[in-house]
């Protein structure tokens, strides 16, 4: 086969390929800037060649913040705590399930805390995924106060020696101030019980969200001071793009990817493989025989 | 900076060529590069912008200044009009069927919404239209499904056919019609599980559920914070199993919601309803113009 030109026709489909992934209008502009100097600089001509080239930037945006481990942090003593929030529906009960079997994989004890009395059928949700997993699920009934509950669980936690407790959290959209409250004030529950705590709090966020990620990061930032992403439902056609930007700008890391509805389906996120899959089966790499008309 | 609104955006196009008496090509075609940024930044399809801005620019050419309106106004004013009509009229709610019940299933991708949705529609129905909703827990999958739809049907006091995680779902709904005509029960909504639309056993399912009784409408439920694969979604569903109407959810957030516009131009199917908000009376009928508005943040 032959290889594209890296040419104009080219970097326009780049262009094309990675808004279609939701990367956002500033984040590619930036990224083809760079992009085209580099071409230059390095003088390469096919894009067989060009792709490491992509690559490396992309990555270079991802992690223009400062450097900051994508693995959990834990607690020296005591139980860890871990907070699991984000807006209506985008996988923070399933995460949960799916984060403590991998914990519990390695060995570490587990237990759950049914935070999200609000919606139908949530707490059983949860509790479901606890027994597949084989962990205890602390609860109250529907209607009760979130606060109390993770009250409940923080001290069970303690009491019996747990090494790490999930907090699940209702879905709530970022611009309802009162139930961004609530969660303040949750997050407040759990660092008075133990100091330090919550010591991860995980934003999810659904691949197919588009540009109102964003905003979605910031705001559930500086109500609980997010310390990673879980991007979920990756095992779609929809990529999640944004959290290129959202890394760059707000440094918050995507720590876990979710691939699926299953107990295992949560991987460790790999920068590098993130941004290959980002581009590389978007474009064209061959040599086409007539040039494109319709530009 | 990043979500200003495409008026505030035009802002200086529009102060460059305030003063020309007529917009040129190369005018027109900077406004549309600052358009395209917009619906971009809105999350409106890439492929549907192209259209969009073709489509705009032919009128746009050639526009004489009006007394009232400077040139930059009249293009926000056409972008507008083309958006409100791309996104299609009012639309007649439900087609109710003539031979009882009517059949309605819920369809979409995982946590968009469809539960939720089922509940509100038969709220919505009983109070605007007099009929006697049958909700169907056909989602044997997720975890507490049946339950969640089961809670709601308490919340509203509205029956719910299920039938445990253990059934399948093509029989349950299958049962549940019959059920519902034996109890006179005139509007059965299935709540089917949420899949992805490149999931081919569970899009067959959704075929087999549909072949049992030809429901009457077939919504596909969008998150309104989806990005540029709602097309993709859309296409697939429409594709596999012939959507009728699009309800649109979760707008009760800040998101600018091109998802629509996408969707719409793409399976030509009208959005019917939109969801602002977690309770059961928050279900609205869809307002095109309000949605055109939206998009563009004026
Ligand atoms: N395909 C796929 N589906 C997922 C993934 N993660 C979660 N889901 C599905 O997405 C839907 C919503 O997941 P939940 O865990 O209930 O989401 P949530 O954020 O807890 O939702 P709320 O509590 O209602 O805000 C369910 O159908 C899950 O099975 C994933 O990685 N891939
Ligand atoms: N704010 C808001 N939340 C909504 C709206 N519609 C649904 N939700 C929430 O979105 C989340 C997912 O809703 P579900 O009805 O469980 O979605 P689903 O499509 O049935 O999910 P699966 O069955 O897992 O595929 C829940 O937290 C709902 O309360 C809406 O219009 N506004
Ligand atoms: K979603
Ligand atoms: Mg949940
Ligand atoms: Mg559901």
């Amino acid at each position: 086969a032959r290889y594209r030109k890296v040419d104009e026709d080219f970097f326009e489909e780049l262009e094309e390929v990675l808004l279609q992934a939701d990367v956002g209008f500033e984040t590619v502009m930036e990224l083809m800037e760079e992009l085209r100097y580099e071409v230059q600089r390095k003088n390469v001509k096919d894009t067989s060649n060009v792709q490491s080239v992509i690559s490396e930037k992309l990555v270079e945006i991802y992690e223009s913040g400062e450097q900051e481990l994508s693995e959990l942090t834990f607690a020296e003593s005591g139980p860890t705590v871990i907070l699991m929030v984000g807006v209506n529906g985008v996988g923070k009960t399933t995460t949960i399930g799916k984060l403590a079997q991998r914990l519990k994989n390695e060995g570490k004890s587990v237990m759950l805390a049914a935070g999200d009395t609000f919606r139908a059928g949530a707490i059983d949700q949860l509790d479901v995924w606890g027994k597949r997993v084989g962990v205890e699920t602390i609860k109250q009934s529907e209607g009760s106060d979130p606060a109390a509950v993770m009250y409940d669980a923080v001290r069970a936690a303690k009491s019996r020696g747990i090494d790490v407790l999930i907090c699940d959290t209702a879905g709530r959209l970022q611009n309802k101030v009162n139930l961004m409250n609530e969660l303040q004030k949750v997050h407040r529950v759990i660092s008075r019980e133990i100091p330090g705590a919550p010591h991860e709090v995980l934003l999810a966020l659904d691949a197919t969200t588009g540009q109102n990620a964003m905003v979605q990061a910031q705001t559930f930032k500086e109500v609980t001071e997010v310390t990673g992403i879980v991007l979920t439902k990756l095992d779609g056609t929809a990529k999640g793009g944004i959290v290129l930007a959202i890394r760059s700008k707000l440094n918050i890391p995507v720590k876990f990817v979710g691939l699926g509805e299953k107990l295992d389906d949560l991987q460790p996120f790999d920068p590098q493989k993130y941004v290959y899959g980002l581009f590389a089966e978007g474009l064209d790499q061959e040599e086409r025989q007539t040039p494109d008309s319709d530009k | 900076m990043a979500f200003e609104g495409l008026s505030e955006r035009l802002q200086g196009t529009m102060t460059k060529i305030k003063g020309k008496g007529k917009l040129s090509e190369a005018d027109v075609k900077e406004m549309m590069r600052e358009v395209r940024f917009a619906l971009i930044e809105a999350d409106v399809n890439l492929k549907v912008i192209k259209e969009f801005i073709k489509k705009v620019s032919e009128r746009a050419v050639g526009l004489e200044v009006m007394e009232s309106l400077t040139p930059g106004q009249q293009v926000v004013k056409i972008v507008k009009d083309e958006l409100t009509k791309l996104m299609g009229g009012e639309q007649s709610l439900i087609e109710f069927s003539t031979r009882q019940p009517t059949v309605i299933m819920m369809v979409g991708l995982q946590g968009a919404g469809k539960t939720t949705t089922t509940g509100k529609l038969a709220g919505v129905l009983r109070k605007k239209n007099n009929r006697k909703p049958l909700l169907v827990a056909a989602d044997v999958y997720r975890p507490a499904a049946i339950n969640q739809l089961e809670t709601i049907g308490k919340q509203l006091s509205l029956p719910v056919f299920s039938k445990g995680t253990e059934a399948n779902p093509v029989d349950i709904a299958r049962e549940a019609i019959e059920y519902a005509k034996a109890e006179h029960l005139d509007t059965v909504i299935i709540d089917t599980a949420g899949r992805l639309h490149v999931d081919e056993d569970l899009m067959q399912e959704l075929k087999d559920i549909r072949a049992i009784k030809e429901p009457d409408e077939i919504f596909l439920v969008v998150d309104a914070m989806t990005g540029q694969d709602a097309v993709n979604v859309a296409q697939s569903f429409n594709a596999a199993i012939g959507i009728t109407g699009v309800v649109l959810t979760k707008l009760d957030g800040d998101t600018r919601g091109g998802a629509a516009l996408s969707i719409r131009t793409v399976t030509e199917k009208p959005i019917k309803y939109i969801g602002t908000g977690e309770k059961m009376d928050a279900l609205e009928p869809f307002h095109p113009e309000r949605m055109a508005s939206r998009i563009l943040g004026m």
